[in-house]
């Protein structure tokens, strides 16, 4: 195993299906950064969605189980914890192993049906997010050796989203779920400002089969938080989930579209993943973070311009 | 007895309450929200109540009391699951789980919306993915969106080993999940179907 003796620490990236599929650049990021901290990236072949922890689970609770323990056992037969850069990946992979750790019976069944694929689940392995990764894998120490450039006046609207937190008898957070301060404090080591906004915590709208019914519905999440983000003078939106990426940053568009008569002026605030961020701050090529368009493409993401966060970038990091 | 008094007592949610409906949610293990002391702590956290005619409370109860229009209401698929009113319940009732909970029976009784049937059966099913990239017409821009950041067309999941989707099919017909489905879109086509006739005789009502 002599070609895994330069890095630090090794995980098997579970990519979901937002961010491969809608978000590619976030996986850039991720790839890109963790490389540069020392970290490495094993592909899981043929994961599959989670799947999803509001929409599939509310489906039909013993398929969800069993699709994501056959995904955390791709990760298990390479010997590596799982990690995962979505917050609804996340809560599947997380409440799924926090689940059949405490049902021997349920991961009984669940082995039973995995063995009809050729597949076995243990249970051995954390499942981790991106950020979890980040902050108590590496910790704030070992990021900030890496910072190269600081930002000077970058005002950041961090957006945590539900599912890193909560359920958070399953987290890692030490049952902190009300006001957690993890990613803004992994956002101030880059500079910038994580301002305070009201309902900071609220949930995007996008989650639980809520968009999929009714896009309007999520929308009016979207909107009130967005109305709190912009009263408080945020520059950029910074989040941890693609699902709610692409709810702050398509959603933007919509919330234009749909409550265009009580926003007054149209929303066009960057969204911006939080390895895009940091990895700026470290210095890297903003090519090799997904920041720089090099396409012709119509109606892909991202559906705000991030221009204005790119020109502060080149106004405060060089 | 005033006539509003009266209609009250007849109410549905009364005489369900030892229908099979609520033998359902007691096998769920719905049971446990007989600690609900009524307090509206999860209506009051609920980002989605303050929005719609979701009520986290209202839907507990009807649960509790085996009223089964919790079932065909839309208003379950309205939780975004949150989990604030799990986290805050003073009885430790964990509530979005039960919400997931009413949902599977909603979805086995074929309340499921047309939009979620069409991601379940011919999205998530069929290609692994709840957002896929592999229609050769419809999702070409995505794929030339990954190429332009330096990724594979397509990424290393479902995607690129055909062989791991008949897995995960495999496996959703051995959990009676596709069957599941398909009697859900029976069940949905049979009550439009009765809706309909109603519908037509109503109006043959009012033509005589």
């Amino acid at each position: 195993m002599s070609e895994y003796t330069d890095y630090k620490w090794r995980y098997g990236f579970f990519l979901g299906c937002v961010i491969p599929n809608r978000y590619p650049m976030i996986e850039r990021s991720i790839r890109d950064v963790f490389e540069e901290l020392g970290a490495q990236l094993l592909d899981l072949p043929g994961a599959s969605c989670c799947p999803a922890p509001g929409v599939f689970r509310g489906f039909h609770i013993p398929t969800w189980l069993v699709i994501a323990a056959r995904n955390i056992s791709i990760a298990e037969e390479l010997g590596v914890n799982p990690i995962t850069g979505c917050n609804g990946c996340y809560g599947t992979l997380r409440d799924a192993w926090y689940d059949l750790e405490h049902n021997p019976e349920e991961k009984k069944h669940v082995n039973e049906l995995l063995a009809k694929v050729g597949r076995r689940y243990k249970g051995n392995l954390e499942p981790k997010h991106v950020v979890q990764a980040l902050y108590l894998d590496m910790g704030l120490d070992y990021l900030k050796d890496h910072i190269k450039y600081k930002f000077t006046d970058l005002k950041v609207a961090v957006h945590y989203g539900c599912h890193i937190v909560k359920p958070s008898d399953k987290r890692p957070w030490d049952g902190e779920y009300e006001a957690p301060e993890f990613l803004d404090e992994i956002v101030e080591i880059t500079g910038a400002k994580s301002i305070d906004y009201k309902n900071k915590f609220m949930c995007c709208g996008a989650g639980g089969a809520v968009r999929t019914a009714v896009k309007e519905v999520a929308a009016d999440f979207t909107r009130e938080k967005l109305v709190n983000m912009r009263d408080a003078g945020a520059d950029i939106i910074i989040n941890c989930c693609p699902f709610c990426h692409l709810q702050l940053d398509l959603g933007q568009v919509e919330v234009n579209n749909f409550y265009g008569d009580i926003i007054g002026e149209p929303f066009k605030i960057p969204v911006i993943y939080i390895t895009q961020l940091l990895g700026v701050a470290m210095g890297m090529d903003p090519n090799r973070l997904g920041l720089i368009k090099t396409h012709d493409l119509k109606g892909v993401s991202p559906f705000i311009p991030i221009e204005p966060f790119l020109d502060i970038v080149k106004e405060q990091l060089t | 007895m005033s006539e509003n008094v009266e209609k009250y007592i007849k109410r549905k949610v009364y005489k369900s309450t030892s229908s099979r409906i609520a033998q359902k949610f007691i096998d769920a293990g719905l049971e446990k929200i007989r600690a609900c002391i009524n307090c509206g702590t999860c209506t009051g956290s609920c980002p989605s109540g303050q929005r719609t005619a979701f009520r986290t409370r209202s839907a507990i109860r009807k649960a509790l009391t085996g009223d089964e229009t919790v079932l065909s209401d839309i208003d379950i698929w309205f939780c975004s699951t949150c989990y604030y009113c799990y986290e805050r319940c003073p009885r430790d009732i964990p509530v979005t789980d039960m919400i997931i909970k009413l949902r599977n029976i909603a979805v086995e009784e074929g309340y499921i919306l047309d939009s979620h049937l069409v991601l379940a059966k011919d999205i998530f099913y069929k290609t692994g993915h709840g957002v896929p990239a592999n229609d050769p017409e419809a999702h070409k821009q995505w794929r030339a969106l990954r190429e332009s950041y330096g990724l594979p067309a397509l990424p290393p999941t479902v995607h690129s080993y055909p062989e791991a989707v008949k897995e995960c099919q495999t496996l959703m017909n051995e959990t009676g999940f596709k069957n599941l489905l398909d009697n859900a879109e029976k069940l949905k086509a049979k009550r439009k179907a009765e809706a309909e006739k109603q519908q037509k005789e109503e109006v043959k009502e009012e033509e005589k």
